[in-house]
C-alpha cells in the first residue's frame, strides 16, 4: 500500500536528517542491503532489481523526489500515482499517443515507455514544472488564446511537445509542423488551434 | 414582467462576441484534474477480469488463490458461473488491491472456466433470402432502439407490430421516461402484448419494406437513374480518458463517487439501486472529463463494481479506469451502415425515386437504421433495414447517432446521380432543397457561402481529374441536420452583498464550453466581467442540469443561466431604486454599474449597488424549460454545409485531405470562440473516421483486432489539411435562441470526403474508412462491388 511518506516530495532546499546522515557516513553501507543482486549473465556481471520494491530516486522540476517502487512501474506512474503529478495523462500506455509527453534530459519521450528506474540520474520536466506558480508559460498562454484544447485530456502532453518542438524549430514551417507535432493525439480535434500556437510563435519555456 | 428573451445585438457586451473558454489556464497548466487523476491517500486499484471468448458460458470461477495474495483487499464476481456472455472483453471478476500491479498479479490468478458457443461478429450484407422478423422485441432490443435513436413513430409501430419479450413494471416505465423516452413511447410499452422470446435466434433482423409514392413508377418514368454500394464501418468512441470510477464510503450507509461521465445528475440513481442505498445518500463529483462523445451516461457495471469492492475495503476509495484495449472493446462504437441504393432523377436534375436495402450491426441488439435518404424527402420511396445481431460489445450514442452513416449513403448516392447527369453538385443541391423541408431557407444561405470559401467554381471539375501524373485532385459535398432543443436544466444564481456572484449547476463540461457559455450570460445579463462570477459544476448536491447528449446543453444550461440573471437582476434593481431615485424598471446592469437608462450619470457601481441587498445574499432558481417565464430560449432543426478538397494517389491509394469547408448554424451563436472550436473539431473527427478509422473483428476468436492507439488510427496534426468555419449569425440565425452544436458537425465530413475522392478518381469507394486498400479496389474493380 502507497504510505504518506513516499507521497511528499522531498525538498532539495535543505539537508533533511536523511542526509546528513549520508553526509557523515553513517548510511553508506546501506544501499548495499536494499541495492541489486549481481548475477552472471553472458559472461559479464549484471544488476538484478527486484522483483521487491527497490528506493528509487528522480529528479523532477528541478527536485528530487524519493519513493519505494517496483521496478516494473513506469516514469508515468511513478510521476501520477506516488508524486501526484497527474498534468501527464495515461492513454494509450504503449508509447504511441504523446498524451504522457514529459522531457528527459530536455528531450520529449513517452513517460509510459520509460521505467522509474531508469529515469534515475535524468532532469525531468513535466507540465508542472513548464508553468511558474499561476503563471502561465508563453506556450500555454497561446494554448489558450488559439483555443487548441477542448477536453484538455491530450493538452499537457500537447504542450510539453509544442514546447521542445519550439525550442528546435523557431521558425517552423507548416511541413516542420506536420512532421514535429505528429507524435502526439487528440480525440476532440483541436490540432488546427495547436497549428496556429506553431505559427505563432510564443517563445519556449517561461523564464 | 421580466423581459427573459435574449437582448438585441446592440445590447450584448459579451453575447455572440470571440471569448477564450474560462477553464483554459486550468487545463493549460496540467492543474485540472481528472476522474482519471484522483489520487487521494489509500487509494487502492481496481482490476477486472474479462471474459476472452466472444460468446460462452461461464462454467466456474475459482478466485481462491487470488483472495489469499498479499495485498488483494476485496474480491467480487459479477457475473456467475451459469451466465452467457455476449461479447470479448465482457465484466467477469473484479479485484482491488494495494496498487494496479497487484491486482493485476490477482486478475491472474484468477482461475474461469468456459463453456464456448459459436459466435459471429460479421457485419458482411446479409443474404437475400432472410425473412421480416416477426419475433417480439426483448428489452436489449428496445433500449438499443432507444440509445440510437430510433424515430418514436418507428419504435412504437416495431413495439404494436410485435409485441414485446420483457415484462416492463412501473418502475422501469417510469425510469424510462425520466431518462429521456418520450411519453408515447413509454405508453406504448405499457399497451404492448407480451410474447415468449424466440429460442432461435437468427442474426438478421429485418424491417418491412417501407413505402411511399409510386417507386416503379417513378423509376420507369425518370430521365436518369444511379445504383450504388454505400457505408462506414463500426468506429469506436476511443475517448483519450477512459471510461471510469472511483468509490469510498465515509460511513456505512454514505457513498462518495467520482465519475468520468456525461450524466452527472443521472448517476446517483442508477447507482442507487444496484447498491440498494438511496440515491441521496451518494455524492457524484466530477470537475473534468477527457471526452465522451455519447459514451459515458452510466456507471457501467464496472463503476457500480468499485462501490462493491470498496464496501468490501472498508470503505477504502477504490477506482477502476479502464485499460486502453478494454475502452476500444467494450466501452461504445457507433454501429456500422451500409446499402444498395438506387436513386433516380426527373430531366430538370429533381430527385424522383428512392430504393434502398441497408443493413448494419450495433453488436448484440442489432442497433438502429439510419434514416434515409437523410435530408430529402424524395416523394416516391422503397426501403427496407436489416439489423445484424454480432457478438460485440454493444453500440453507444456516439455524436449524431445515424446521422452520418445516413449522410454517407444518402449524399454519396445523390453525388454519383449528379456526375452521372453532368451536373454540377452545388447546382444539384440546390434544385432540390425544396425537399429539405424546414431547414431549406438555411442551406439556401449557406451553400453560396460554402462555395465561396472552397472557391467551388473555379476548382470544380466533372468527375475524375483528367490532369496527367497519379495524384488526382476532386471536391465533395454534403449537408446534415439535427435536432438540439435545450435539456431540463435547473441552476442557483447567488449575488452575495460585497458583490460576487456564484452560480451553482450538476452539469460537466464535455470540453465543449459549457462552463464558458454559462458564465458569459450571466455576465452579460449582469453587465459584469466574467471573472466577477464564480461557476460551480460538476457536484450532484448542485440544482440539478441535463445529462450532455444529442445537443442539448448549450440550450438547457443557457435557459435556466438566463432566467435565474435576468430574475436576480430585476430583484437587485427593485432593492437599489429608491437610492437611485427611480423606478425598478427604469434600471439598466451595464459596465459593472446599475443606472438610469435615461439618465447614466445617477448610477452605483456593481458593488454598492450589491451592497443595497442586505446582510444576507439572495440566491434566484433558474430553471428550464420554465412555461412561467417565456419566451422558449432555445430551439430545435439545425443546417449545415461542408465541402472537401482532397488528392489521392492512384498508385498507392493513399488520400489527403487539402481543405475542409464547414458552414453551420447553431440558431444564436453564445461564443464565437469555443463555437468555431467545436465545429473545427468535428472536421478533424470527420477526418479521421472518414480516412483512418475502424474497429477490425477477428471472424476466427471474435476478438477486436486493433484495440490499441496504433492500428486503431486517429487523425493526427498532419492530416488536417487547410480548415475554414462560417458560423450563421445574425438577422434569421440569432432570434431562433440558443441550439447545441455537439452532433450537427460531425455527420457531413465522411460523405463530402467520399464525394471528393470520387470527384477526384472517377469511381466511388463505397465504404469508409477510404483506406488505400479500398481505394484501390475500387480503382480496379469500379465501385459497385467491395469487401466490408
Amino acid at each position: 500500500m502507497k504510505d504518506d511518506s513516499t507521497r511528499k516530495p522531498e525538498n532539495t532546499s535543505g539537508v533533511s536528517r536523511r542526509d546528513f546522515m549520508k553526509i557523515s557516513g553513517v548510511g553508506v553501507a546501506l544501499p548495499l542491503v536494499l541495492g541489486p543482486k549481481m548475477v552472471e549473465a553472458a559472461g559479464e556481471e549484471v544488476a538484478v532489481h527486484g522483483p521487491g520494491k527497490v528506493p528509487i530516486a528522480l529528479t523532477v522540476n528541478g527536485k528530487k523526489l524519493t519513493a519505494q517502487l517496483e521496478p516494473r512501474v513506469t516514469l508515468l506512474d511513478a510521476l501520477r500515482d506516488n508524486f501526484d503529478l497527474t498534468g501527464a495523462k495515461r492513454v494509450c500506455d504503449r508509447g504511441v499517443c504523446g498524451a504522457c509527453t514529459v522531457l528527459m534530459d530536455g528531450k520529449t519521450v513517452n513517460a509510459c515507455a520509460v521505467l522509474a528506474i531508469d529515469a534515475q540520474g535524468k532532469n525531468i520536466t513535466t507540465i508542472e514544472g513548464l508553468a511558474k506558480g499561476d503563471a502561465l508559460s508563453p506556450v500555454m498562454q497561446a494554448f489558450v488564446a488559439h483555443d487548441a484544447q477542448q477536453c484538455g485530456f491530450c493538452t499537457p502532453g500537447f504542450i510539453v511537445a509544442t514546447t521542445h518542438f519550439l525550442e528546435q524549430h523557431p521558425n517552423p514551417t507548416a511541413e516542420d509542423i506536420r512532421r514535429g507535432l505528429s507524435g502526439n493525439y487528440c480525440r476532440c480535434g483541436t490540432y488546427n488551434g495547436i497549428r496556429a500556437v506553431a505559427l505563432a510563435k510564443p517563445e519556449g519555456r517561461a523564464s | 414582467m421580466s423581459e427573459y428573451k435574449w437582448p438585441d445585438p446592440a445590447t450584448r457586451p459579451l453575447l455572440g462576441k470571440r471569448i477564450s473558454r474560462v477553464d483554459g489556464p486550468l487545463k493549460a497548466s496540467g492543474r485540472a484534474k481528472y476522474t482519471y487523476d484522483y489520487n487521494p491517500n489509500g487509494l487502492l486499484a481496481g482490476k477486472i477480469l474479462r471474459c476472452p471468448h466472444a460468446h460462452a458460458r461461464i462454467v466456474s470461477i475459482d478466485s481462491s488463490a487470488a483472495e489469499k495474495m498479499a495485498g488483494v483487499k476485496a474480491v467480487k464476481v459479477l457475473q456467475q458461473p451459469g451466465t452467457e456472455i455476449f461479447w470479448a472483453g465482457d465484466e467477469v471478476v473484479a479485484v482491488a488491491a494495494v496498487d494496479e500491479s497487484t491486482a493485476e498479479d490477482a486478475i491472474r490468478a484468477i482461475k474461469v472456466q468456459y463453456e464456448v458457443l459459436p459466435h459471429s461478429v460479421s457485419d458482411a450484407e446479409p443474404p437475400t433470402n432472410v425473412g421480416v422478423s416477426s419475433g417480439p422485441i426483448s428489452r436489449d432490443d428496445f433500449e438499443d432502439m432507444e440509445d440510437n435513436q430510433v424515430p418514436d413513430e418507428q419504435v412504437i409501430a416495431a413495439i404494436k407490430a410485435n409485441g414485446i419479450s420483457f415484462k416492463p413494471d412501473d418502475k422501469y416505465l417510469k425510469d424510462a421516461q425520466a431518462s429521456g423516452v418520450d411519453p408515447k413511447v413509454v405508453e406504448a410499452l405499457r399497451a404492448a402484448k407480451y410474447a415468449e422470446a424466440t429460442t432461435a435466434r437468427s442474426p438478421y433482423k429485418k424491417t418491412a419494406v417501407q413505402k411511399q409514392g409510386d417507386p416503379d413508377k417513378a423509376f420507369t418514368s425518370a430521365a436518369a437513374v444511379s445504383e450504388g454500394l454505400y457505408g462506414a464501418s463500426c468506429i469506436t468512441h476511443c475517448c483519450l480518458e477512459t471510461h471510469g470510477m472511483a468509490s469510498e464510503w465515509p460511513t456505512d450507509k454514505d457513498l462518495v463517487v467520482h465519475v468520468s461521465t456525461q450524466n452527472l445528475s443521472g448517476i446517483a440513481p442508477q447507482v442507487s439501486e444496484p447498491l440498494g442505498i438511496p440515491a441521496g445518500n451518494i455524492q457524484v463529483l466530477q470537475q473534468y472529463i477527457g471526452g465522451g462523445f455519447g459514451s459515458k451516461f452510466s456507471p457501467d457495471r464496472w463503476g457500480i463494481a468499485t462501490a462493491q469492492l470498496s464496501k468490501a475495503a472498508g470503505g477504502k476509495p477504490v477506482k477502476i479506469m479502464l485499460e486502453r484495449d478494454a475502452e476500444q472493446e467494450v466501452a461504445g462504437m457507433r454501429p456500422s451502415g451500409f446499402a444498395r441504393v438506387k436513386i433516380a432523377a426527373d430531366k430538370d436534375g429533381k430527385l424522383v425515386a428512392w430504393e434502398s436495402r441497408s443493413w448494419g450491426t450495433g453488436g448484440v441488439g442489432g442497433g438502429g437504421s439510419p434514416p434515409l435518404p437523410y435530408i430529402f424527402e424524395i416523394p416516391n420511396q422503397r426501403k427496407q433495414h436489416i439489423a445484424i445481431s454480432t457478438n460485440q460489445g454493444s453500440a453507444r450514442a456516439w455524436r449524431a447517432p445515424n446521422h452520418p452513416q445516413a449522410a454517407v449513403i444518402t449524399m454519396t448516392a445523390i453525388e454519383d446521380l449528379t456526375a452521372k447527369m453532368n451536373m454540377d453538385p452545388v447546382d444539384f443541391i440546390t434544385r432540390n432543397l425544396e425537399l429539405t423541408g424546414p431547414r431549406e431557407k438555411i442551406y439556401r444561405d449557406e451553400l453560396p457561402i460554402a462555395a465561396e470559401l472552397m472557391d467551388w467554381k473555379n476548382k470544380w471539375h466533372p468527375r475524375g481529374d483528367k490532369s496527367a501524373g497519379p495524384i488526382k485532385r476532386g471536391l465533395g459535398l454534403s449537408l446534415h441536420t439535427w435536432g438540439g432543443r435545450g435539456h431540463n436544466s435547473d441552476c442557483d444564481l447567488t449575488i452575495h452583498p460585497d458583490g460576487s456572484v456564484e452560480i451553482k449547476m450538476a452539469t460537466q463540461d464535455l470540453g465543449t464550453g459549457c462552463r464558458t457559455i454559462i458564465t458569459i450570460v450571466a455576465a452579460d445579463t449582469l453587465g459584469i466581467p466574467l471573472d466577477n462570477i464564480k461557476l460551480l459544476i460538476g457536484d450532484s448536491r448542485y440544482p440539478v442540469s441535463g445529462a450532455s447528449g444529442g445537443s442539448t446543453t448549450s440550450g438547457g444550461v443557457t435557459s435556466s443561466t438566463r432566467r435565474a440573471a435576468v430574475d436576480a437582476r430585476d430583484q437587485l434593481f427593485a432593492k437599489v431604486a429608491p437610492a437611485l431615485k427611480a423606478q425598478p424598471e427604469e434600471l439598466e446592469a451595464v459596465n459593472a454599474t446599475v443606472r438610469v437608462k435615461s439618465d447614466p450619470s445617477r448610477s452605483l457601481r456593481w458593488k454598492e449597488a450589491c451592497a443595497k441587498i442586505g446582510a444576507m445574499p439572495m440566491t434566484i432558481r433558474g430553471k428550464n424549460p420554465d412555461k412561467s417565464k417565456p419566451p422558449d430560449l432555445t430551439n430545435s432543426g439545425v443546417g449545415g454545409v461542408q465541402m472537401a478538397d482532397v488528392s489521392v494517389d492512384t498508385e498507392t491509394g493513399i488520400v489527403r485531405v487539402n481543405k475542409m469547408v464547414a458552414v453551420q448554424d447553431c440558431g444564436l451563436v453564445v461564443d464565437v470562440k469555443t463555437a468555431e472550436s467545436q465545429v473545427l473539431g468535428a472536421l478533424i473527427m470527420g477526418i479521421s473516421y472518414a480516412l483512418y478509422e475502424e474497429k477490425i473483428l477477428d471472424p476466427v476468436t471474435g476478438r477486436m483486432l486493433n484495440p490499441n492507439m496504433e492500428f486503431y488510427r486517429l487523425a493526427g496534426i498532419a492530416d488536417i489539411g487547410e480548415m475554414k468555419v462560417h458560423m450563421m449569425t445574425g438577422k434569421g440565425y440569432d432570434e431562433r435562441g440558443v441550439i447545441g452544436l455537439a452532433e450537427p458537425p460531425v455527420v457531413s465530413p465522411g460523405a463530402a470526403i467520399s464525394n471528393a475522392v470520387a470527384n477526384a478518381i472517377g469511381v466511388r469507394v463505397p465504404f469508409l474508412p477510404l483506406t488505400p486498400a479500398r481505394v484501390l479496389e475500387a480503382l480496379e474493380n469500379g465501385g459497385t462491388h467491395a469487401t466490408v
